[in-house]
């Protein structure tokens, strides 16, 4: 993870990348209420424990305000000062952990599972898919539409359901090159498919049904999907 | 084939209410607060008798981890940590957990916390497990509504506070001290030990770190009792297991299954068995990619748990079994996890530093066959350098998959670099790549 994220340069105004910061930034009320919730969660005098959902409700403010979702640099000052922290301690940790963007990102994130059990069942063809409906050829590059941006992950912890391809915060499972291409066209024309299971498996189940759990007495239908969390 | 009567995890595939009612009608929540009356000692002394071993992958004992924490505190609070990271490749079995069974995890948390003479429990979730979060979330906020947690929770006279925290992408947050690095608001660097989590863990306090499976497992144990589960599995390697099978099976899928099943028997009887036939395997990862493989040979007769697999040279692990035909490249699939751990080596020891680095490169050379055979026993010395050499078992984590495929598949090895030098290419210092896999830089 440590080189993932392209050269930052924190020492001015610029970072190597040519990634244009924002000069200034404040949380918004939602946000305000997201870290108040966060921060009780720790001992009093460990707020710093709050630093990843602080660096969360960030970049998810920057999806609400400018349509993606990253975290720029005065953002992390932000961050720091809120918490106690040193600045540097806040970049440190924004830089180490992949799931921060620490430059701009399309509307999308396309993340594609490239690890062993997603590769043996064809995680080469949701790549070319990718690519050919995006036109993206790197890694971690955005679309000339600014609609998607495409990364390579490791495992996400789907594999059952492999080849995975996470979009945004949902895993789009069992999918093949035609499928992934009739997915990214229906985010194209800003619709948002249902999660999970491309071919209609129930989850983790074998396909076809579970044949296990099968002489359980009916226990209700699941509820509506859970509210999202509030640091997002 | 094992009853549904004694399968723990009854919503696994999702096809039932996740949320507190349908909890309490699968019998979750059962008399909390009469376990918990039975006192801290008889629980660890329930959980011991169980023989219940981790299920993060190491195997170690629960209740004598439980046992480790101080029984009288010195004014420190104590902490009980979930770990809720899984990313060890092949492995999905806690987020079925963490999606489907919330409410066994919430109360396993309260009554592994009351054992351990914890009021505060933190459970550190994968950051792309985002549905899931919602889900565990949404089932933390009804079990405080329910006052099932919160002060006298349970109503048992026990005051207990659960959170959950968000990682970030970062596979190393899975190592517990990393995780407890990470929950502090720092890079997620597994620290050195001793000191054990049990004296110096979460802010300087006593911690324990448990698995998904291994806390949500504990409620039922402790009410079905130790003599029930003891008398599933084997000797030393009891009870029932979440086993997640991937790869080249007709039926990827993951099931709860007696410890010690066939690996066989786990193939064909839940996941539709190789794609082709049972003859055409070439080789099972059988415990998440940290284990080394095994080559069909071992595979048609080894037992799937901990002492089984470790005496063929592998592991349970995860118990996260990948599975491989005739038409893979063992070398490639090999190489994929060799990128891995160089990606995710968190760079503060050298040896997985630049060990796993260099691994990477070899490996991807010897994809191609691009390489001396020389090589492959260089390889091999190398891997045996990084193992036990480092501050996380992130280190022998990169070095067995390799010394597996040198273990056994060798000679495809030294014939891939047979037929690239037979190509008309000359061995290592082959000028320009060709049809370098995208893993390499
Ligand atoms: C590199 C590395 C990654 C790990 N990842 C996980 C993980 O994702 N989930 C997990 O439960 N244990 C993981 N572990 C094992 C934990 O360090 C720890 O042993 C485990 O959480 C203990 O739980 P248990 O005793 O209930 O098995 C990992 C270990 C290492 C070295
Ligand atoms: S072994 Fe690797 S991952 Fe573990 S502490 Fe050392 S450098 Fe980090
Ligand atoms: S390997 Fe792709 S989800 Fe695990």
């Amino acid at each position: 993870m440590l080189e993932q994220k392209g050269a930052e340069d924190f020492g001015d105004g610029s970072t190597a990348d040519g990634v244009s910061q924002p000069t200034e930034f404040g949380f918004d009320a939602q946000s305000e209420a997201e870290i108040a919730e966060h921060i009780k969660k720790y001992p009093p005098g460990k707020q710093a424990s709050a630093v990843l959902p602080l660096l969360y409700i960030v970049q998810g403010q920057m999806r609400r305000q400018t349509g993606s979702a990253w975290v720029p640099r005065v953002a992390m000052d932000a961050v720091a000062a809120r918490l106690g922290m040193a600045p540097i301690r806040v970049y440190e940790v924004a830089t180490f952990y992949l799931m921060f963007n620490t430059s701009p990102i399309g509307r999308h994130h396309l993340q594609i599972c490239r690890t062993t059990p997603c590769w043996l069942r064809g995680s080469d063809a949701i790549e070319a898919a990718c690519r050919e409906v995006t036109g993206i050829t790197g890694w971690h590059e955005t679309s000339a539409d600014g609609l998607f941006t495409l990364s390579e992950v490791e495992c996400l912890g789907a594999c059952v359901n492999a080849p995975v391809l996470q979009i945004d915060d949902d895993m789009y499972e069992d999918l093949d090159h035609d499928s992934t291409v009739r997915l990214l066209e229906a985010f194209r024309r800003g619709e948002k498919p249902k999660p999970g299971s491309v071919t209609g498996r129930l989850t983790s189940a074998p396909e076809g049904g579970p044949t296990t759990l099968t002489t359980l007495q009916n226990q209700g239908p699941p509820p509506e999907p859970a509210p999202p969390l509030p640091a997002e | 084939m094992l009853d549904d009567r004694d399968r723990i995890f009854t919503n696994l595939y999702g096809q039932y209410d996740w949320g507190l009612k349908g909890a309490l009608a699968r019998g979750d929540w059962d008399g909390t607060a009469g376990i918990i009356a039975r006192g801290r000692e008889a629980i660890i002394e329930e959980m011991k008798a169980s023989g219940l071993r981790g299920r993060g992958g190491a195997g170690f004992p629960t209740g004598m981890k439980w046992s480790f924490m101080p029984k009288v505190s010195d004014g420190r609070p104590a902490y009980l940590v979930v770990n809720a990271d899984e990313s060890e490749p092949g492995t999905c079995k806690d987020r079925d957990i963490l999606r489907h069974d919330p409410h066994k995890l919430i109360e396993g948390c309260l009554l592994a916390s009351f054992a351990m003479g914890a009021h505060v429990s933190y459970i550190y979730i994968r950051g792309e497990f985002y549905n899931e979060a919602c889900n565990l979330q949404a089932a933390i906020d009804q079990a405080y509504e329910a006052g099932l947690i919160g002060p006298n929770a349970a109503g048992s006279g026990w005051d207990f506070e659960l959170y959950l925290h968000r990682g970030a992408g970062a596979y190393i947050c899975g190592e517990e001290t990393a995780l407890l690095e990470s929950l502090e608001g720092k890079k997620g660097m597994p620290r050195l030990k001793p000191p054990f989590p049990a004296a110096v863990g979460l802010y300087g306090c006593p911690s324990t770190v448990n698995n998904v499976e291994s806390i949500a497992v504990a409620p039922t144990i402790l009410r079905r009792g130790a003599a029930w589960f003891s008398a599933l599995g084997r000797p030393k390697n009891t009870g029932t297991k979440l086993f997640c099978i991937s790869g080249h099976v007709n039926k990827p899928c993951n099931v709860e299954e007696e410890l010690g099943i066939p690996l066989r028997e786990l193939i064909d009887t839940y996941a539709g068995g190789v794609r082709g036939g049972w003859d055409n395997l070439l080789a099972v990862i059988p415990g998440g990619s940290s284990v080394p493989l095994l080559p069909k040979s071992i595979c048609d007769t080894v037992l799937m748990d901990f002492d089984s697999l470790r005496d063929v040279k592998s592991g349970l692990g995860t118990a996260a079994v990948i599975v491989m035909d005739k038409s893979t490249d063992v070398i490639s699939a090999i190489a994929r996890l060799a990128h891995f751990y160089k990606h995710e080596s968190c760079g503060q020891c050298t040896p997985c530093r630049e060990g796993t680095g260099w691994m990477m490169r070899v490996m991807n050379r010897m994809v191609q066959g691009r390489a001396e055979s020389a090589e492959i026993d260089l390889l091999e010395q190398v891997t045996r350098q990084i193992e036990g050499h480092t501050i996380c078992a992130l280190g022998d984590a990169a070095a067995w998959p390799i010394q597996g495929l040198i273990r056994h598949f060798r000679p495809v090895i030294e014939e891939r670099i047979a037929a690239y030098v037979a190509s008309g290419a000359t061995g290592r210092l082959a000028p320009t790549p060709v049809n370098l896999p995208r893993a390499a830089e």
